[in-house]
């Protein structure tokens, strides 16, 4: 052992660029790899380039809001449409999701309404809707908590014996490169491999945590920590949905089946602010997003679409007016939506009723209450 | 009735619980094979296995962020934290989380965790294993925080926060372990009083004294002495922080005029300032002194061969029961 290798260079040799799964090229080529087989109809594409549309016209719409003052900020996932949309689409009904506050792609693909997302960051509530319904967890803001819970549920699913069955459940479990840092994702990394927990945990390596580029969470590419683990990790196109789609799918298959966790870093790019309130201009180069803008994960598709002649004429109009369409709904939802209501505040915070809250929100009640007797 | 430890009827709760509820895990460092460090665990790994009784890594924010996913799941996990100086790594997941989840969901999920605490001083360990951070966790909405003082207590109780749907952040007097008392194992939730009612342990007429955890058996040793000068000391075992049953804390306030608070944290920020600013709101006119509060110093908790000065003992008690009267 020599310094430089406690440094982090290696004792055996890595490949210089890490190995990167991709099934289609930014040029729209579809390309085979041996690990990912990968069989779509057309209509199959066809239904992942709409996700996308939508997924990405849901998200210019919220961040326009955001821009209009109707909701208080928003994290934008334009750039990891492709990320989101092939691994949510590979996911089985059972399946548990435990997304972090920028998986409105995956949201989409589990049926949660995404007025929901708009309202959490409208302030109307903290999320709202029921995890249960959708087997999709509510969004964590607390960087990389959610890998614990992730964890933890599929150790629940593990107890309940159901692993191998029908009824099998994998878990996924979002999170972003500099929720690699957080002790909670390193410690979900221990219990996972010690318990062999039927969990996938992907990463969106979307290069930029807020301002700080990915140098600053890692000297080693993300996915090669899972072996200091114990357990396989991989680098996918995150900007191609066929290979995240691939990729998700073989690795939820191997928690349904026993086989423990697997990581996978979707290496994409977060084409956007951190959210509203950021200023990517202080700390980045245009230069290159205009090189990750080439690799976009919707055009790929759309060029192979059109290149193989998949798409009947007017095929991309109408995903293109049916999006605008779910855009003027979504606003007018946001803009017609009820606020909660000052007696809320004190609802659901306990299952079983509790003195004080119920004190509170009668006192509170009765405050309010004695300003419309003055003011009559 | 059986004569049990504090610690063996935990012991035997835990069981009870387990036998009644295949959902019910345990899990934490080191309650697998050895029963846990004061063996509160004894025995349970060996009659519900390995996949109910779980020896954990070491990392008390992924025991409680995995109790959590249990929970989601729809477990009911027990969770241990070894030492009360010990729980600040998992404090993110308590308070960020494992509090706010419900209120998250508007409802729709239920967290019935149970973070068991042995807390408190006067066992001559090293440092944080003597504190008593319960403040932190009655601060934090979204939480229940009890604390149990005898076995039939801690038999009980431990039973009905595992119960609960809520989360229950349970503090367990570790110095008082060894106190013994007879217990009906045999008992039945309808046998007990509610998880959160305060309880009169000692009545009296001149004035109150509350107390919770291991302070308890302190103040009755305190009244004992108390009432040797003549002095008759109503002595009140809280039970439950969080909620508080302030009931009955006003009512015997309200008939004496005079209160002590005693507990071993700090007194800055303590929950006796909760109790004192609430008793003072309620009581105000039927005071007869201000309450004063005893407690731990405002400095960290001592090395060990300082701790009987840094915690309430009995003359600290009556020193502050004489003020009330001097006042």
């Amino acid at each position: 052992m020599t310094i430089d290798s406690v440094r982090g260079v290696p004792d055996t040799p890595e490949p210089a660029e890490p190995e990167l799964v991709q099934l289609l090229t930014p040029e729209g080529e579809r390309v085979e790899h041996p690990d990912y087989p990968l069989d779509l109809s057309a209509e199959e594409v066809r239904d992942l380039y709409r996700d996308l549309v939508i997924v990405r016209r849901l998200d210019l719409e919220s961040v326009a809001l955001t821009r209009q003052g109707e909701v208080g900020l928003w994290p934008s996932l334009l750039g990891q449409e492709a990320a989101q949309i092939g691994s949510g689409r590979a996911l089985s009904e059972n399946d548990m999701v435990f997304p972090t506050y920028r998986e409105h792609g995956v949201a989409w693909c589990r049926g949660v309404d995404h007025l929901n997302m708009i309202g959490l960051f409208r302030g109307v509530s903290h999320g709202g809707w029921d995890p249960t319904e959708h087997n999709f967890h509510l969004y964590t803001v607390v960087i990389g908590s959610q890998t614990l819970h992730a964890t933890g549920y599929a150790m629940g699913v593990q107890r309940d014996g159901v692993l191998g069955t029908p009824s099998a459940a994998a878990t996924i479990a979002y999170f972003g490169d500099g929720a690699t840092s957080q002790g909670d994702v390193h410690e979900s990394f221990v219990f996972a491999t010690v318990f062999n927990a039927p969990i996938v945990f992907f990463c969106q390596n979307n290069q930029w945590a807020i301002s700080e580029p990915l140098e600053k969470q890692s000297r080693i590419p993300l996915y090669r920590r899972a072996q200091g683990y114990g357990f396989p990790g991989l680098r996918v196109d995150g900007n191609d949905v066929f290979a995240c789609l691939a990729v998700t799918r073989k690795a939820l298959e191997n928690a349904r089946t026993g086989q423990g966790p697997t990581l996978i870093e979707a290496f994409t790019y977060r084409m956007g602010a951190h959210t509203t309130t950021d200023d990517p201009t202080r700390y980045r180069l245009k230069a290159e997003e205009e090189a990750w803008k080439l690799k976009d994960p919707i055009e790929r598709v759309k060029a192979y679409l059109v290149r193989n002649d998949l798409a009947e004429t007017g095929f991309f109009e109408k995903v293109e007016d049916e999006a605008k369409q779910m855009g003027r709904e979504l606003r007018d939802g946001c803009l017609s939506m009820p606020d909660p209501g000052p007696l809320a505040m004190f609802e659901n915070v306990y299952a079983e009723p509790h003195p004080l809250m119920t004190e509170e929100q009668e006192q509170f009640a009765a405050y309010l209450a004695s300003f419309e007797e003055e003011s009559r | 009735m059986t004569t049990l430890t504090l610690g063996k009827a935990m012991n035997e709760g835990l069981r009870k619980a387990m036998e009644n509820d295949p959902k019910v895990l345990v899990m934490g460092e080191d309650v697998g094979k050895l029963g846990g460090v004061f063996r509160i665990t004894d025995g349970l790994q060996k009659d519900f296995g390995e996949e109910r009784v779980i020896d954990t890594p070491l990392a008390e924010s992924g025991i409680v962020g995995t109790a959590i996913g249990l929970a989601l799941r729809g477990y009911r996990p027990v969770v241990e934290i070894q030492f009360d100086g010990f729980v600040f790594p998992a404090a993110d997941q308590i308070i960020t989380q494992l509090a706010k989840l419900r209120m998250r969901s508007l409802g729709s999920l239920e967290l019935p965790v149970v973070v068991r605490i042995p807390w408190g001083g006067g066992i001559g360990a090293v440092e944080h294993h003597s504190e008593s951070p319960e403040a932190y966790f009655t601060h934090t909405a979204g939480l229940r925080v009890v604390a149990c003082s005898n076995p039939l207590d801690a038999f009980a109780m431990i039973q009905q926060a595992i119960a609960s749907p809520d989360p229950v952040i349970f503090f367990e007097p570790k110095r008082r372990y060894w106190d013994k008392a007879e217990v009906d194992v045999e008992s039945a939730p309808a046998d007990w009083a509610p998880l959160h009612e305060a309880r009169v342990v000692q009545p009296g007429e001149h004035a109150t004294v509350l107390a919770y955890g291991p302070s308890v058996k302190t103040c009755l040793e305190a009244a004992a002495a108390a009432a040797e000068e003549g002095r008759s000391l109503e002595v009140i075992d809280l039970r439950s922080l969080n909620p508080l049953d302030i009931g009955t804390v006003v009512d015997s306030v309200n008939r004496t005029g005079r209160c002590v608070v005693v507990h071993e944290a700090p007194v800055f920020s303590g929950f006796g300032a909760e109790l004192a600013a609430r008793i003072t709101e309620r009581c105000f006119y039927r005071l007869e002194s201000p309450v004063l509060r005893v407690g731990g110093f405002s400095a960290p908790y001592p090395p060990s061969r300082n701790e009987d000065h840094y915690l309430p003992d009995l003359d600290r008690i009556l020193d502050a029961v004489d003020r009330t009267f001097a006042w």
